[in-house]
């Protein structure tokens, strides 16, 4: 059975004196080496140069606003019950009247907070919503947390704020930067 | 000795050290530099500018770690290995002259740190103690893999120095002298560089010296899939500092070295034309000044590419097995450079001094018949 053509046969035998002087081999080796020392570095200055991660990455929470500017969560709790990790959890309150520019339903999430260290990220519950109100944001991560308080994150982190409106597959989010130069980087 | 003299001799000396230990911190960082490079990384570059700083971070690091003395160490012998290491790497480079001369007033003083007639068996002397360090140092540690690492460099050294020696005495031969200036001196064109008289002791002792100064392939001592961490594994702190910063020492000065014996040293081609423009357009003094000082730039970059050299062969050859090492040794160098020695000897009673190209000739005439006479490697028809 053949699993790849790159495979090559061991053999035992005797090296010619060619082989036996190493030299050319190691001439050959210092080439390729060489080679590599002037090639261009894949490597991607990373705090300063991030790199585009795909339309399917899951990052930082969103809870979405509708075209009018009104959050579309309803408070159903099917999030928290998808959640794997029970990050979630929410309070529900009655839109009262004045508030219909505010809250699209007629129930609204009075507290709605994720415990940002039990997160996964696996994306569960934007995939439960049928109100299409939590999104993994796929352009922002989740900051690295420096301190104990501020891990569960509230209504004011999480919903979206009307000059910074979220869209899945904006393409201007390709924009990002991804190679460094080397000599502006290698600060 | 006039005190003017002294004082410039003092001065030179000062400066050659505080090089020799400038040249030794950036070759770490040179190291992990071009190791990067070398695998398509960009290594370090996060201390300062280009990650210049590195090696201050690093050495503040080594004095902050924890100074540890094993229980059952014999604790002065401890001690005493890596000063060793470290006093005699940074002798060795007293002999090696830097440049031609430097005038003022009526005084020519030569830009080396001793002028003496033995430097070559100086700089040997000092290169074959500093295996007193290692062995020191692997022996006090009471421990089993630091003892092996120790007999290994110690068994290593003492095998290479050999090889080593003898392919310095086929120059030595030529030049008649063992003081490291008159070798420079004597190839002072550019077609009497060592390298093109000598081409075979020089493939033997660039090897040597990569197994003098422990680099890959020769890392044996330290070889850490096998010996844990080698001859240094109960070290930490400066002291693992210092024999690191040895290791570098010799890298630096085996380069300074291999570039005065066989490249000529502070020669470069058409280096008398450039030193009568200067002394015929800047007066006898400033212009010879000059001269000197181009010559030592010349010398210092043939030393950053040896350096670099041993760095790119790091990265490059996988360590060698020990019987390997030892029949490479042994069965290889050794009677090569006596044959060196004893063609370069015939060459020298006609007075023709390339005839170890002979030799290089006939070893290429040998391995190329040898391959065309093996039995192709078959094709290993693998679709079965």
């Amino acid at each position: 059975m053949q699993l790849t053509n790159r495979s090559k046969q061991v053999s035992n035998k005797e090296m010619t004196l060619a082989e036996k002087m190493y030299l050319p081999s190691i001439a050959q080796g210092l080439a390729i080496t060489i080679k590599h020392f002037f090639m261009k570095k894949p490597t991607i200055q990373y705090p300063e140069v991030k790199r585009y991660l795909g339309p399917v990455f899951r990052g930082h929470h969103v809870l979405k606003r509708d075209e009018q500017g009104r959050e579309r969560c309803t408070a159903c709790g099917l999030c928290a019950v998808a959640c794997p990790a029970e990050a979630i959890s929410m309070i529900a309150a009655e839109r009262k009247k004045g508030e219909e520019n505010l809250y699209r339903e007629e129930k609204y999430a009075a507290v709605y907070e994720i415990n940002m260290l039990r997160c996964i990220f696996c994306g569960l519950c934007e995939e439960a919503c049928p109100k299409q109100a939590i999104y993994l944001r796929h352009d922002r991560m989740v900051p690295v947390f420096q301190e104990r308080d501020g891990i569960v994150y509230g209504k004011d982190k999480l919903v979206e704020r009307m000059d910074d409106r979220y869209v899945r597959m904006n393409s201007e989010v390709k924009a990002t930067p991804t190679e460094p130069s080397l000599t502006k980087a290698a600060t | 000795m006039d005190l003017t003299v002294l004082l410039v001799k003092g001065l030179i000396i000062l400066v050659i050290f505080g090089i020799t230990l400038l040249i030794a911190t950036y070759s770490t960082y040179a190291e992990r530099k071009v190791a990067g490079f070398l695998q398509d990384r960009l290594g370090p570059n996060r201390a300062g500018p280009f990650g210049l700083l590195q090696p201050i971070a690093d050495a503040g690091k080594m004095f902050f770690k924890e100074d540890f003395i094993p229980a059952q160490a014999s604790k002065w012998l401890f001690i005493l290995g890596p000063c060793l290491a470290m006093l005699t790497a940074l002798m060795s480079s007293a002999v090696i002259p830097f440049g031609d001369s430097i005038r003022f007033g009526e005084y020519t003083i030569p830009m080396q740190a001793i002028e003496i007639n033995i430097g070559v068996l100086y700089i040997f002397g000092v290169v074959s103690l500093g295996v007193y360090g290692i062995m020191v140092g692997g022996w006090a540690s009471n421990n089993k893999f630091s003892l092996l690492g120790a007999i290994r460099a110690a068994s290593q050294n003492i095998s290479y120095e050999i090889a080593l020696g003898l392919s310095l005495i086929a120059i030595l031969m030529m030049t008649g002298s063992l003081s490291l200036r008159a070798i420079v001196e004597e190839q002072a064109t550019f077609f009497e560089w060592n390298v093109f008289t000598q081409p075979l002791g020089f493939i033997i002792f660039l090897t040597c010296a990569f197994a003098e100064c422990n680099r890959t392939p020769f890392d044996l001592p330290e070889c850490e899939t096998e010996l844990v961490g080698g001859y240094h594994t109960e070290y930490s702190s400066m002291k693992l500092g210092f024999y690191l910063f040895a290791e570098y020492i010799n890298m630096f000065v085996s380069s300074a070295f291999i570039s005065s014996l066989y490249f000529g040293g502070y020669h470069y081609p058409f280096m008398n034309a450039v030193h009568d423009a200067l002394t015929g357009s800047m007066g006898e003094i400033t212009g010879h000044n000059i001269a000197t000082a181009i010559g030592t730039v010349v010398f210092f970059a043939k030393i950053f590419f040896f350096i670099f050299f041993f760095m790119w062969v790091r990265w490059t050859i996988p360590r060698f097995r020990y019987d390997q090492l030892m029949n490479l040794g042994w069965k290889t160098l050794i009677p090569l450079s006596i044959l060196n020695v004893v063609v370069t000897g015939a060459g020298l009673l006609y007075d023709i001094k390339y005839t170890t190209w002979l030799i290089v000739v006939v070893m290429v005439v040998l391995a190329v018949m040898s391959s065309a006479r093996a039995p192709k490697s078959q094709a290993a028809p693998q679709r079965a």
